[in-house]
């Protein structure tokens, strides 16, 4: 049978907005989130990521607009059974055992029972708990927690998972561990909606971002297509801030720990900016011609007036 | 299997995990094995230089049945409190929540599931319980109360009331405050019917009308003493009848059908508020 709603997107958001009494967490998000791609949510802290998170989860009441999941409004639980969630607080039942734990929610998923089995072992083997399994999850680092987190949230292989900051507990190794099992989880369809503050992660994984500031989305679009453009680093010295205004022809420069970003600078006037940073007194030690960063672009649009 | 069956599953196995149990169910033997040795002891007893006769070691068993139940009533209370408040509360605090909730769960299935595995585990506790202090008291000096089994029934609605309660404050309240609420209403409960009965004997409507609201508001003392006129002598009740009231320890009267329908009606307004109020509150 096919799958309900399975021409819609992923997620869809009109005007979704949330008030905590006089306090706005979320002043009208609007977005779409294509099925099948794995969407950085990008935002400074209390932009609203959270909150914007739990209102498409239904665990907080949004106080106007509305959003769908997978095709059907937030709230319906047949979607619902195709939504895995590692929260940014991840806590899970520590008496348990992790096999109990991912159990528990194969019950709770509505899986069918025939294959809870597999599906426990797979998870554990995906997040590299497959030894662990037997061992009560208060004796887990809190590292070992998140990424029995990661298992809970892939259970029953759902289309749509939401994954909060999932890296805030692991080491470099679970990172790099994280990153693979996103890279297959777009490899086989799944949509990966992803909550992060570590910018140079969401770059190596998004195929898409939008980044949320005071409520609102103030970018959205392939991630590509966003960091297009040329960009020349220069690293350099004795050069000051307030020396920036003599070079605006050379268009948008920052300069921030001793590196000068020139953006959408042509290659063929590289050569004058150095000469005009020489004339300055400036001492070059080093010029990189490249593409934007994400963190870059990231807060040259939160500069934005 | 339905969501509300596993919640209630994995709160009971919750709750047997924890220490409070566990020091409760051994406490309570050790005070079963206490009050058997004491109540071997009571047709030993003299009066006067003179022996008991089998009739008054039955009716001084049955005032010291009376005041260990009261005991047991109010561990009963205390326990309720303190397991119930942190049924949706520290979820909610702990974040656990989260992730059950994200489920196709709803929070009523979450709710009730607490509830049954709550309200399963408080009556296997008091029947168990009582039960095994009636025999205790049975074999030793041969009182068997006149209703065991309505009195037991009576402490299991009286634990039930105090916990549903409970579970409605873990909606709103942190674990502490939830369970230190319950008990003062407990307290204040049974000063309340304590108040009414006193209200009774010297014929003051005002503080008689103390104890009938209090057992209206929260049922707990009025389920106790529908306990104790079941687990009380005959001629307990007929004395408090004719002193035209009853002390703490003593009932005139059986719980009336239209007060244990109130009952029933209580419990299902308080549990669908607590519902009311778990649906409206944010995780």
């Amino acid at each position: 049978m096919a799958e309900a709603g399975a021409a819609s997107p992923a997620v869809h958001t009109v005007q979704l907005a949330k008030r905590y009494g006089a306090t706005v967490a979320l002043a009208g998000l609007s977005m779409t989130v294509p099925r099948g791609e794995v969407f950085g949510f990008l935002g400074p802290n209390g932009a609203g990521k959270t909150t914007a998170v739990k209102l498409l989860l239904g665990l907080a009441r949004p106080s106007r607009g509305e959003a769908m999941l997978l095709g059907a409004p937030v709230g319906d639980r047949q979607a619902r059974r195709r939504v895995g969630y590692l929260p940014e607080l991840f806590r899970y039942q520590g008496w348990l055992r992790a096999a109990e734990v991912l159990g528990l929610h194969c019950r709770l998923a509505r899986l069918p029972r025939s294959g809870w089995g597999d599906a426990i072992r797979d998870a554990l083997a995906l997040v590299g708990l497959a030894e662990r399994g037997q061992d009560r999850v208060q004796t887990f680092s809190k590292g070992m927690q998140q990424r029995l987190g990661l298992g809970v949230a892939l259970l029953g292989r759902p289309a749509l998972v939401f994954l909060d900051e999932p890296t805030s507990a692991l080491d470099p190794v679970g990172r790099h561990d994280v990153r693979t099992i996103v890279s297959g989880l777009r490899d086989r369809g799944t949509t990966v909606f992803l909550n992060s503050h570590l910018l140079s992660e969401v770059e190596q994984i998004c195929d898409r971002v939008a980044v949320v500031d005071h409520g609102r989305v103030v970018a959205e679009g392939r991630l590509q297509e966003m960091l297009a453009g040329d960009v020349v680093r220069v690293r350099c010295s004795d050069l000051r801030v307030e020396q920036l205004p003599e070079l605006s022809r050379f268009g948008a420069l920052t300069l921030r720990d001793g590196v000068l970003v020139a953006e959408r600078l042509a290659q063929d006037l590289v050569p004058d900016l150095v000469a005009s940073l020489v004339g300055l007194g400036a001492r070059i030690h080093q010029v990189e011609p490249g593409r934007r960063s994400l963190e870059e672009h990231f807060l040259t649009l939160l500069r934005q007036p | 299997m339905s969501a509300t069956w596993v919640i209630a599953r994995l709160t009971v196995r919750e709750l047997v995990r924890r220490r409070l149990v566990l020091a409760l169910v051994l406490l309570t033997a050790v005070v079963i094995g206490l009050t058997g040795w004491g109540f071997a002891r009571v047709p030993g007893l003299h009066d006067h230089g003179q022996p008991l006769t089998a009739g008054e070691a039955r009716t001084v068993a049955a005032e010291l049945l009376l005041l260990v139940m009261f005991m047991f009533s109010f561990v009963l209370a205390l326990t309720c409190a303190f397991l119930a408040a942190p049924a949706i509360a520290q979820d909610l605090e702990s974040g656990v929540a989260l992730a059950l909730l994200a489920r196709p769960l709803r929070r009523a299935e979450l709710l009730l599931g607490r509830w049954l595995g709550l309200v399963a585990s408080a009556v296997v506790y008091t029947v168990l319980a009582s039960t095994a202090e009636l025999l205790v008291v049975a074999l030793t000096t041969g009182y068997v109360p006149r209703q065991p089994l309505q009195a037991e029934a009576a402490l299991c609605v009286e634990g039930v009331c105090l916990l549903t309660l409970v579970l409605g404050l873990s909606t709103r309240l942190a674990t502490v405050t939830g369970a230190v609420v319950a008990v003062i209403a407990f307290g204040a409960t049974w000063m309340g019917g304590v108040a009414g009965a006193f209200g009774q004997v010297f014929n003051n409507a005002p503080i008689r009308d103390v104890g009938t609201v209090t057992h209206l508001l929260l049922p707990t003392d009025g389920m106790w003493r529908a306990a104790t006129f079941s687990l009380e002598p005959a001629v307990f009740a007929s004395q408090a009848a004719q002193h035209a009231g009853a002390g703490a320890f003593q009932s005139a009267s059986g719980p009336t059908v239209a007060y244990l329908a109130w009952v029933a009606a209580w419990l299902v307004v308080v549990l669908a508020a607590a519902l009311w109020s778990f649906q409206r509150r944010e995780a």
